[in-house]
């Protein structure tokens, strides 16, 4: 029960932010930059709760924008396991309170995805302008990125908080 | 305590099975071309709806932040705006004895589609494909309304782009600056290019046309570009923008150079989409 729980919890934190970053997002971009709140879920999940769940939670964001794109089906579910599974090393690293690990993962997630976005989609077509890609795209979107997760991530690391709880408080009722 | 569940596979063979299956998906889709189905009519059926609720949020705070602008700018942007007017009645005169011109010439040349003559349907742009390398967008109309794949998406003031995807209440529109090649040509000589889109000059707000014969034609700055009669997607005739600039290659056979495009890709509201596709177009004629 507390499986289907926390599943559905998850599946509502990637749907609030797919729909937030399609709808709102789009009329409050700055400097015509949109927020990746995606890959904040992702990374998030990932370090803190292990390589797998990251993985799962990378798998089903990613497959949404799929679906809702016209690129290929499956590279961005790719590319967001990946880094959900990564983020998932940094488990043991992981303490609640302190906020600077989270950021420089976030981060880093955001900086390996838009890399990966420009090498897969644009170096592949032979558009070999990186920097110019790096100050214009990249950086602003990882600011941006940024400033939100400091709000972002206190709300699932919240929703986080209370699942555990609950976790523990029913796994001592049996015991 | 003893392990949970013995069937539970460790993440790393997790990882290798979901690669696997991105893999497949994306080769299959790259086979399958653009169609997806299923999946896409669920997507349309879920995620489309709340967009287009949560959109009118998104309206209603932009309209809300924009009213922060104060009132010392309103005041410089007013002044600004009354110089324009002017400029524009001038302009304006000018435009009327061209189009009178235009008419004339039109006539000449038998072009009996101008692009008013097409119908259209308005629609509401409700999100935006999520990601800052590509400009695509979602409509909140769909086959239930006519609209089909390939037909032609303007704003107020040129071409936007084309109807990649269709849901019965929604459509994916893909944007000429996408580097997509729009078969062009110039509305004063006729001659053909190719424009396309690229990221890094749509933040200067231009879109590049190549292979433009260098013959005795003259182009000049503020001429306009219009989609040609040859593109077999897009319909005779719609505006893309304006020459900024235009050089000689360096071959000396085209010319090439920038076009002002004649919409705000950054900043669309409403687009027309126009329910006649060229081929229905071409298929008419024979």
């Amino acid at each position: 029960m507390k499986k289907i729980k926390r599943v559905l919890v998850c599946a509502a934190v990637i749907a609030v932010c797919y729909l937030l970053e399609t709808t709102i997002f789009r009329h409050l971009s700055l400097a015509s930059i949109t927020p990746n709140l995606l890959i904040v879920v992702t990374s998030s999940y990932g370090f803190m709760r292990g390589k797998k769940e990251g993985l799962f939670i990378g798998f089903a964001c990613g497959f949404l924008r799929d679906l809702m794109g016209d690129d290929l089906l499956g590279f961005y579910a790719m590319i967001y396991m990946v880094i959900g599974y990564l983020n998932g090393f940094f488990r043991r690293m992981f303490y609640d309170e302190d906020i600077k690990l989270p950021l420089v993962l976030i981060s880093a997630s955001e900086l390996l995805y838009s890399v990966s976005v420009y090498v897969f989609l644009f170096l592949l077509k032979s558009d070999f302008r990186f920097f110019y890609y790096f100050g214009h795209i990249m950086m602003p979107e990882l600011l941006y990125t940024i400033l939100l997760t400091l709000v972002l991530y206190q709300i699932i690391l919240h929703l986080n908080r209370r699942l555990e709880e609950e976790e523990k408080r029913s796994a001592s009722r049996f015991v | 305590m003893k392990a949970k569940n013995q069937f539970s596979l460790s993440s790393k063979y997790w990882l290798l099975i979901l690669s696997l299956v991105c893999i497949i998906l994306m080769g299959l889709s790259g086979f399958a071309g653009k169609s997806r189905g299923v999946l896409s009519w669920i997507a349309g059926y879920t995620v489309v709806p709340m967009q287009k609720g949560i959109n009118y949020v998104g309206l209603w705070m932009s309209d809300v932040s924009d009213n922060f602008a104060t009132m010392e700018d309103m005041k410089k942007e007013n002044k600004e705006l009354k110089e324009k007017v002017a400029e524009m009645t001038v302009e304006n005169n000018r435009l009327q004895q061209n189009s009178a011109q235009l008419e004339r010439l039109m006539e000449l040349y038998k072009m009996d589609q101008n692009t008013a003559d097409y119908p259209k349907v308005g629609a509401n742009v409700i999100a935006s494909e999520n990601s800052n390398w590509f400009t695509r967008f979602t409509i909140d109309k769909g086959s239930n309304d006519g609209i089909k794949t390939d037909m032609n998406v303007l704003s107020g003031a040129g071409l936007v782009g084309i109807v990649t995807e269709v849901g019965p209440t929604w459509a994916t529109v893909s944007s000429i600056i996408d580097d997509k090649n729009v078969s062009s040509m110039m509305l004063t000589t006729f001659d053909k290019c190719i424009v396309s889109g690229d990221l890094k000059l749509i933040n200067e707000g231009l879109v590049k046309f190549e292979q433009l014969e260098n013959n005795e034609n003259e182009v000049k700055i503020g001429d306009q570009v219009v989609t040609s009669n040859i593109s077999d997607k897009y319909l005779q005739g719609l505006l893309i923008g304006y020459v900024a600039d235009i050089g000689v290659d360096s071959n000396n056979l085209t010319r090439s150079g920038h076009i002002i495009p004649a919409t705000n890709f950054h900043e669309l509201q409403e687009v027309l989409v126009i329910t006649t596709t060229k081929e229905e177009l071409k298929n008419r004629k024979e």
